[in-house]
């Protein structure tokens, strides 16, 4: 018994290592459950296994390879075929389309100056525009959407709350006036991903100043890291109320601005160690990734299923003609709820509205 | 019931007309002998319910049927007061001229008062099939109420006390993976991923749940379905939409699969109506 209780655990630490979430826990089940079948038949120890260590179908080929491997292949014919192909990298070709718009926004004469500016794409600003434009940024005021809570509280309408209807009439003698209640409510989360790498750099200080609005405006609602090569939590440092030293502390804690991207290792990197659930995942990237688009791909599958909702952020989606070509892009196309535009002041506050609103 | 084996255990489901591959009747083995909870994943369609309803059958035991949806919390799931029963009762209390608050109360939080949903009502009866279905639709706040309900079968009543299941029900939780489940309810669980039938396990269901299928037939569903599976389509048939689509084709006098035959039906297998368009434009049924 010493002798299996050896060989299983060593094989959920193999599994572990190809990525099996096999924990010990998970291991102690594998072991109650083989007090019930035949050790001996590798069929029971495969299912056994298989039932008590994985916990998605991503687990499954793992699982299978790694039983194979471990216990001499007798099951190998089970396994599951791998329906990720490796995709070419298409970041290199695609690059270089949307650069070239001519800035079109036509400012009707009696337009103020502010109006005109909300509409410049924030690249092509002058310093003193940019100033005027993160001024803007910073009284940004970001509402957002609440979601209801599974707590109630007292209210004078809503539904009724028989719980306290009741017990007001048992003190009273008398059912004197029924109580109501309704569900409170939480804002709902947002996780905030700002693309820092090299192509990115002309827009990277406006989203990140947008982004010290919104935790400025829900600071226990708001999360922000920063993407490049490596991801980095950046909430903390946006919380200081100045927007100037904020974003001065932020770029002492990113380490690597105007590297490449590396998106699919980065969410995945997030998605092992924490969780969107039920927030509203926004992304401002490009797209144009320097990994594996088939990884991003997956990892965005990862992201939607556990989000409330996937907002893509790309500064290129405000010019007309815009196609999302580059690999990442079009990897990821296909989880993102929204895929919306991020060059300019206006554009934020069309983003801020959608959260608002989500 | 004795089931010694999961071997045993697919002769019995088949009994039920439910042909059980060795995983799947290995999972459900377990979760009979282990009194554990059976987490059952996979597209729509591949018999993730129709498990808990031939479990019921076989075990002669009731099916208690809890369907999650979105905002589903503790009164809908557990308990709720029957509040205007309770009312009533003080009424006519009043009426009788009691005053002993005490007594009322005693009297109000009665058992009579309290109406059982699907998890109370699942403790209460035994032995029960509880099918926790689409958990995925449930939000995260409920996955960690049904953990607590899950872990020991326990359900405290503040006003009456607690209520626990001497023997555990039969627990088997489904969903369709439109999102991830919480870690910790899935490690309470065993875990199964229920794949679409391979091709001659869907001809042998096709037989054994139609017994007017000709062979013929079903080996031309299940081809049909097969191929279909592997179309590019917003929602793939399941073994339950060949079961539907054959029986149309059964109700039509269907002997043989043929083009015009399976056009008309296809309404049968597909749900969407761009899945319907693009099968038919691309040719992707049996021709002649």
């Amino acid at each position: 018994m010493d002798e299996l209780v050896a060989t299983m655990t060593a094989f959920a630490r193999t599994l572990r290592a190809a990525g099996v979430a096999a924990d010990h826990e998970r291991t102690q089940n594998l072991l109650r459950v083989l007090d019930h079948l035949d050790v001996a038949d590798s069929g029971d120890v495969y299912w056994a296994g298989r039932l008590t260590l994985c916990a998605t179908p991503d687990d499954l080929p793992r699982y299978d390879r790694c039983f194979a491997a471990y216990f001499g292949g007798e099951r190998a014919g089970v396994a599951r075929t791998s329906t990720t192909s490796v995709t070419r990298h298409l970041a290199a070709e695609t690059r270089g389309e949307a650069d070239g718009g001519d800035e079109k926004t036509a400012a009707p004469a009696t337009a103020s100056r502010a109006e005109v500016l909300r509409h410049r794409d924030v690249a092509t600003l002058t310093e003193a525009e940019r100033a005027e434009v993160h001024r803007m940024l910073a009284m940004l005021r970001c509402g957002r959407e609440r979601r209801r809570s599974r707590r109630f509280e007292g209210a004078h309408r809503g539904v009724l709350d028989p719980r306290r209807t009741i017990r007001d009439a048992l003190r009273k003698g008398d059912v004197a006036r029924l109580r109501h209640k309704r569900h409170t409510t939480r804002p709902r989360a947002v996780v905030l991903f700002v693309d820092v790498s090299g192509s990115m750099a002309p827009y990277a200080e406006s989203l990140l100043r947008f982004a010290h609005a919104l935790v400025r405006s829900e600071p226990r609602a708001t999360e922000v890291y920063s993407v490049g090569t490596r991801l980095t939590p950046v909430t903390a440092e946006l919380r200081h109320r100045d927007p100037g030293t904020a974003l001065n502390e932020v770029s002492k804690a990113i380490p690597d601005w105007s590297g490449g991207t590396r998106l699919g290792e980065e969410l995945k990197e997030y998605l092992s160690r924490y969780s969107a659930r039920g927030a509203i995942a926004v992304i401002a990237s490009d797209g144009w990734e320097r990994g594996d688009p088939a990884l991003l791909g997956a990892q965005m599958a990862r992201l939607a299923r556990q989000a409330h909702r996937v907002i893509w952020v790309n500064p290129h989606k405000g010019y007309e003609g815009y196609q999302p070509l580059t690999g990442g892009m079009r990897a990821a196309l296909p989880y993102v709820d929204d895929l919306v535009a991020g060059h300019s002041l206006a554009a934020y506050e069309r983003l801020s509205e959608r959260l608002a609103h989500a | 019931m004795d089931i010694e084996s999961p071997a045993k255990l697919i002769e019995l489901l088949d009994r039920h007309a439910y042909l059980a591959d060795e995983g799947l009747a290995t999972a459900a083995f377990l979760a009979l002998r282990m009194g554990r909870p059976l987490f059952l994943e996979g597209e729509a369609g591949v018999g993730k319910t129709e498990l808990a309803k031939t479990l019921a059958a076989l075990l002669k035991a009731p099916l208690i049927r809890l369907q999650c949806y979105e905002g589903l919390d503790a009164a809908q799931a557990l308990y709720d007061w029957d509040f205007a029963r309770q009312l009533l009762h003080l009424k006519a209390a009043e009426a009788a001229g009691v005053t002993d608050v005490g007594r009322l109360e005693g009297e109000i939080y009665d058992r009579r008062f309290l109406i059982a949903r699907p998890l109370l009502k699942a403790i209460e009866t035994q032995p029960s099939v509880l099918l926790v279905d689409e958990i995925d639709r449930a939000d995260d706040e409920f996955e960690a109420f049904l953990l607590e309900v899950l872990s020991d079968f326990t359900i405290s009543i503040p006003e009456l006390g607690t209520v626990k299941a001497t023997t555990p029900p039969v627990v088997v939780v489904t969903s369709n993976r439109t999102r991830e489940v919480h870690d910790a309810l899935k490690r309470r669980c065993l875990y199964h991923w229920l794949e679409h039938p391979s091709f001659d396990r869907e001809v042998a269901i096709l037989l054994r749940r139609l017994p007017a299928c000709t062979e013929t037939l079903a080996v031309q569903v299940a081809r049909a379905a097969e191929r279909l599976r592997q179309a590019d389509l917003v929602k793939p048939p399941g073994v339950a939409e060949t079961l539907d689509w054959t029986e149309a084709l059964l109700t039509l006098g269907a002997k043989e699969l043929d083009p015009a035959l399976a056009a008309a039906t296809l309404g049968a297998a597909l749900k969407y109506r761009e899945d319907v368009s693009n099968v038919l434009g691309n040719g992707l049924l049996p021709h002649g």
